[in-house]
């Protein structure tokens, strides 16, 4: 009798496995991609070429919106053991005579940017409306007889000495408030910036050199 | 592929139920989806930082010793660029004396016929030097880490003695992305030296009778 081949099946390959790996694999990647909280205010940076990253910690933050307010934020320290920002809220209550409950402290220390003066901070820590706080983001003062931000930044170079500095403004803002802004730092002796930009690349090659000009 | 068995009951004779088929689920397209989320969030989560373009300025020195510090440069090599907001950008070649009638502005841009056209003519030497080193490292005929390429871009920019030496003066009316750009343009074409200053009287002065 011929031998008679059984008729070729395709393979059905079992995908559950694979759909099961997958699953864990985007969980845990939904999991570890920690959600960035909420900015003061939108700012469109300037575009550069610059391809450097900004550190993720350590780094204090002056946001600067279009029309000149100012907004502040610092990190808690690479390790987050170091509280550098309830240290922060701490010493600017000792500075300004106003003392922050245990509460408040532990509060501030989860948010993020915040831009008010410090008369206000209370009230914004303590408020439950989220359009209240809102209203109250008016800017860090910034004029010669009450300059809240040099304190500000005073305080936080002294909580945490290592931090950089990046300032985050947006495209059409005077340069002569980022000006200020930079005097400021200097007096306070940071030197070096980090201008926060989105990247946009262009280059010059040899091709581009013009014809001499003379 | 998962499939769903379903049980024939019914006996043969009497209600005879249609023979149904066991459903088979193909599982492909969820795979596909999966495969897309997981690329997406792998690249969003490495492109969310933030860059940032490095500046250093020098120490604010006290006003008794600017004077001592300043360092003498040839007039030849210094360009003035004044920023005057609005995305204009003027530049004069030289310094003002003070008796003299002051050097003419010129008005240009941000395009790359603009500015970047003048800036590379008066940087050739150091653009060309920098270029073909870097082309040399893209071709492969020399092959340097990119802490060596860093290095040796500084050093030749440090022992430049021919290119311009260029002043950044912002206008009242100039915004911050002037000041990004410009400095951008100081890194696009490897211009060795440049200094933001504050700007004087006399500029001011120029900035008003320039050609619009």
């Amino acid at each position: 009798m011929p031998k008679i081949k059984p008729p070729v099946r395709t393979p059905h390959i079992d995908m559950t496995p694979m759909v099961d790996l997958f699953s864990v694999l985007l969980i845990f990647l939904l999991l570890t991609a920690s959600f960035r909280p909420q900015e003061a205010a939108v700012i469109t940076t300037p575009q550069s070429i610059s391809e450097k990253q900004a550190p993720d910690a350590d780094l204090m933050t002056i946001f600067i919106t279009k029309d000149g307010k100012v907004f502040f934020n610092i990190d808690n320290g690479r390790d987050t053991s170091t509280h550098f920002r309830s240290k922060l809220l701490e010493k600017i209550g000792e500075q300004y005579k106003i003392t922050f409950t245990k509460a408040e402290i532990t509060k501030f220390g989860t948010m993020s940017s915040f831009g008010l003066p410090i008369k206000d901070l209370k009230t914004w820590l303590n408020s439950k409306d989220s359009k209240e706080k809102e209203k109250l983001q008016t800017g860090i003062p910034m004029d010669s007889t009450d300059n809240q931000l040099a304190w500000w930044v005073r305080e936080a170079r002294l909580t945490n000495v290592g931090a950089e500095v990046a300032i985050k403004g947006d495209a059409d803002t005077d340069y002569k408030t980022v000006k200020k802004i930079m005097d400021l730092l200097q007096d306070n002796k940071v030197n070096k910036f980090n201008l926060v930009t989105n990247l946009m690349k262009q280059e010059a090659t040899l091709k581009d050199l013009p014809p001499e000009i003379k | 592929m998962a499939e769903i068995i379903q049980e024939e009951k019914g006996k043969k004779g009497g209600k005879r139920r249609p023979k149904k088929h066991g459903t088979r689920i193909d599982m492909t397209p969820m795979v596909d989806l999966m495969c897309l989320l997981i690329t997406f969030f792998m690249l969003t989560t490495a492109f969310s930082k933030a860059k940032v373009m490095v500046i250093t300025m020098p120490d604010k020195e006290d006003t008794k010793d600017k004077d001592k510090n300043t360092p003498q440069i040839s007039a030849f090599r210094t360009l003035n660029v004044l920023l005057a907001g609005d995305n204009k950008v003027y530049y004069y070649i030289g310094m003002i004396k003070p008796k003299e009638a002051p050097p003419a502005l010129v008005k240009t841009d941000f395009s790359k016929d603009g500015i970047r056209k003048i800036l590379l003519d008066k940087n050739r030497d150091l653009f060309t030097k920098i270029a073909e080193y870097r082309d040399k490292r893209v071709t492969g005929k020399i092959v340097v880490a990119d802490t060596t390429l860093d290095s040796e871009i500084k050093k030749m920019k440090r022992d430049d003695k021919k290119g311009p030496i260029v002043l950044i003066k912002a206008d009242e009316k100039a915004k911050y992305k002037d000041i990004v750009n410009i400095i951008d343009e100081m890194a696009i074409c490897n211009i060795a030296s440049y200094a933001i200053v504050d700007i004087s009287q006399p500029e001011k002065d120029m900035l008003k009778n320039a050609p619009k």
